[in-house]
């Protein structure tokens, strides 16, 4: 492309609309259903049992240590749908670009994409671009819908969880939330927070043969690990108790939470699986998920409780008892 | 990570539970109760972070005091600062005064009705948008103690060395010892020892507390905000309450120094003279707050636009001007957890991450499972 930036003539539908789909787009993308460039992706599947996902994308700054927003996207949907108990098959990748963008941001994004869609073992199947004047969205948005096929032996519900139940979570707690407050912040003296971005999927399906011992799964992203629980909990009939010495934290993430008073239960993961599975399961999927580098620092990190029904209970780090609340308000604006 | 460790090791905290347990023991022998009180809103936080009230014996009951500075601000002084933020001044603010209410708004409000509003962290924000934005005049929001007055002076003595000229100060600076003072003269009050706050001492330093110790036998332990500093700190006030001693204890002596910090006190003293400020809940306290120097009236937002701090109208049935003063539990207040929490915050002990209020909110404490 002749253009070092984004141009509204890119989204125009002409010529240069044209340029920017052939060269950035069908160059990364184009090798499977969307070489064509059909209005729609024709896909077929095995199974008539799917999971459908959408998440959008406004992330401040677009670039963090440990990601961007394009493996973000990437990452988010595929995540949706590996803790929905599927394998991860289609994304589509909506891009709203802002009048202006710096066309190399554009490629280190779309080259992202590229890198975590494959490592995901997905294919972006369809998608759409549309520029915007300067100032009517923040240099590059991203939409993405992601479709999976559900796998065989998972049943994740709330009302299979029972007392005795463990809690699993596969890795440190609140990095990316960290890392895009230190960007922002710009601390970059000590040992600076790296967001978690990345796939999941592997630590769903490498445990399917123990599916029958899984309850539920979530992703903690907005509001961290403390909402993922308080929506577990919330109006059931069990409660939880978590230990904050089994709590997996970064020691950067550790510092950082220090120095802005951040509580970290309120902090965002994006590569971290919260998991509630039957005690005899809980050693065996530990042991498989620390095979693994995004499962190497999993930890067990509480119990499900008869007691306190409703509640999240934290044992803190000097043994006293207290509830785990959600936090309120906004923590940090436009982390995803 | 290490250093901090230390000061939250549960096998050291375990052995102050059963310290603690034996002295409060003693003191109920003795017939005695105590109620000591936490002034500062860290340490508030840090004992409902690390449930510490799990920790206390009976006989001791531990009150929240007025220690937040954002809990205590008057609305008027939100009022003022959503005028500005209309007239097109660029608003710095520290983050936990977006949702404090004013008499009939929020700064967060006025942000999404297109106000300029920024939260930050340091008030170095506000210098380099003062340099990013020559046309537009900056107007920090100048709240706190001396903890933060000291950073916040230290910000506006740059801006006049470099000759900004749009750079203005809010100023709604407060003072410890003062507002100590108003409490123990309350005949409501009985409190037997204050656990005084950490960083405030670092300034102001532990012989600041020596008149309440030494003229209203009120025990005074300087404590840190990590958890076994608390526990340490809750011992020495006990200690001295079983002896019927009441002397200052600086048990921060790793920060605290008994004269304090003598330049931030020399800048302090450079920039601003006391004044009688008004408290949300508690009233105006003479003596109780810094204003800027007349002298320095061009960095005095107030005066620059001649506005007039009303006194704001408070929600006529938050209590937490009792709450403040330590005369009730959140709690006890009828609006409580009821049309207050901190989604739909009434009152400032509610807003602030520090408040006592949001405090016992999220992290009920003493839960037995």
């Amino acid at each position: 492309m002749n253009h070092d930036h984004i141009l509204l003539a890119h989204g125009g539908g002409g010529r240069l609309s044209h340029q920017l789909i052939t060269q950035e787009i069908l160059t990364r993308f184009g090798s499977g259903p969307l070489a064509s460039l059909p209005d729609a992706a024709a896909l077929e599947l095995d199974s008539s049992r799917i999971r459908f996902t959408t998440d959008g994308f406004v992330v401040q700054p677009l670039e963090f240590p440990g990601g961007n927003i394009g493996d973000l996207a990437v990452h988010g949907t595929v995540n949706d749908l590996a803790v929905s108990g599927a394998r991860p098959r289609w994304l589509s990748l909506g891009l709203i670009l802002e009048e202006g963008l710096p066309l190399t941001l554009l490629r280190r994004v779309l080259d992202s994409v590229q890198r975590a869609a494959a490592d995901c073992g997905v294919i972006v199947a369809t998608g759409d671009t549309k520029v915007v004047r300067r100032g009517q969205c923040d240099g590059l948005y991203i939409t993405s819908s992601g479709i999976g096929e559900a796998l065989p032996g998972f049943d994740l519900r709330l009302d299979r969880i029972l007392p005795g139940d463990r809690i699993l979570v596969s890795g440190p707690l609140g990095d990316h939330g960290a890392a895009i407050l230190a960007a922002r912040e710009g601390f970059e003296n000590f040992h600076t927070p790296v967001s978690d971005s990345r796939p999941v999927h592997r630590l769903v399906e490498g445990v399917a043969s123990l599916a029958w011992g899984i309850r539920f799964m979530r992703d903690p992203t907005r509001g961290g690990l403390a909402t993922v629980l308080n929506e577990m909990t919330t109006g059931q009939d069990f409660g939880m108790l978590i230990r904050a010495r089994e709590l997996p934290f970064s020691p950067g993430t550790a510092a950082l939470a220090e120095m802005m008073g951040l509580d970290l239960l309120h902090v965002a993961s994006e590569g971290c699986l919260v998991m509630v599975c039957a005690a005899e399961v809980a050693e065996a999927i530990l042991e498989f998920w620390r095979t693994l580098p995004e499962g190497e620092k999993a930890r067990a990190i509480g119990v499900v409780t008869a007691d306190q029904a409703g509640r999240v209970i934290l044992e803190s780090a000097i043994g006293g008892l207290r509830v785990v609340d959600v936090p309120s308000g906004e923590l940090l604006p436009r982390i995803c | 990570m290490n250093y901090i460790d230390g000061f939250r090791d549960p096998d050291a905290a375990a052995r102050y539970r059963v310290t603690l347990a034996q002295l409060g023991q003693e003191l109920a022998d003795q017939g005695g109760r105590a109620c000591f009180m936490e002034v500062c809103g860290s340490h508030t936080m840090a004992i409902a972070r690390f449930a510490i009230r799990d920790f206390l014996p009976p006989a001791v009951t531990l009150v929240s005091g007025p220690g937040c500075p954002v809990c205590v601000t008057d609305p008027g002084y939100i009022d003022a600062a959503i005028e500005l933020a209309g007239q097109g001044k660029i608003i710095v603010t520290f983050g936990d005064m977006m949702r404090v209410p004013g008499s009939r708004s929020t700064l967060a409000k006025s942000r999404a009705a297109g106000g300029w509003i920024e939260s930050c962290y340091s008030p170095v924000t506000a210098l380099e948008l003062a340099r990013a934005h020559p046309e537009r005049e900056i107007v920090f929001l100048a709240i706190g103690f001396e903890t933060t007055v000291a950073p916040v002076l230290a910000m506006l003595d740059t801006a006049r060395r470099s000759a900004l000229p749009n750079l203005t100060l809010l100023v709604a600076f407060k003072l410890v010892p003062p507002v100590l003072a108003a409490l123990i003269a309350d005949p409501e009050l009985k409190i037997d020892g204050f656990l005084c706050p950490a960083h405030v001492s670092a300034v102001i330093g532990a012989n600041a507390y020596r008149p309440f110790a030494e003229n209203h036998g009120v025990a005074c332990v300087v404590a840190g905000f990590e958890p076994l500093d608390i526990l340490y700190g809750v011992e020495g006030l006990l200690r001295q309450k079983i002896a019927g001693r009441a002397t200052v204890d600086n048990q921060y002596n790793r920060v605290v120094r008994p004269e304090g910090n003598p330049v931030a006190q020399r800048l302090m003293d450079h920039y601003l003279m006391p004044a009688a400020v008004s408290w949300r809940g508690l009233g105006v306290i003479p003596a109780s707050g810094l204003v800027l120097r007349p002298e320095f009236a061009q960095f005095d937002a107030e005066q620059r636009h001649q506005l007039t701090l009303q006194p704001g109208r408070p929600n006529p049935h938050c209590l937490c001007g009792e709450v403040l003063k330590g005369k009730i539990r959140p709690a006890q207040c009828a609006l409580f957890g009821v049309a207050c929490h901190p989604d739909h915050p009434l009152g400032p002990c509610m807003v602030s991450s520090e408040g006592s209020c949001a405090a016992e909110y999220r992290f009920a404490s003493g839960v037995t499972p």
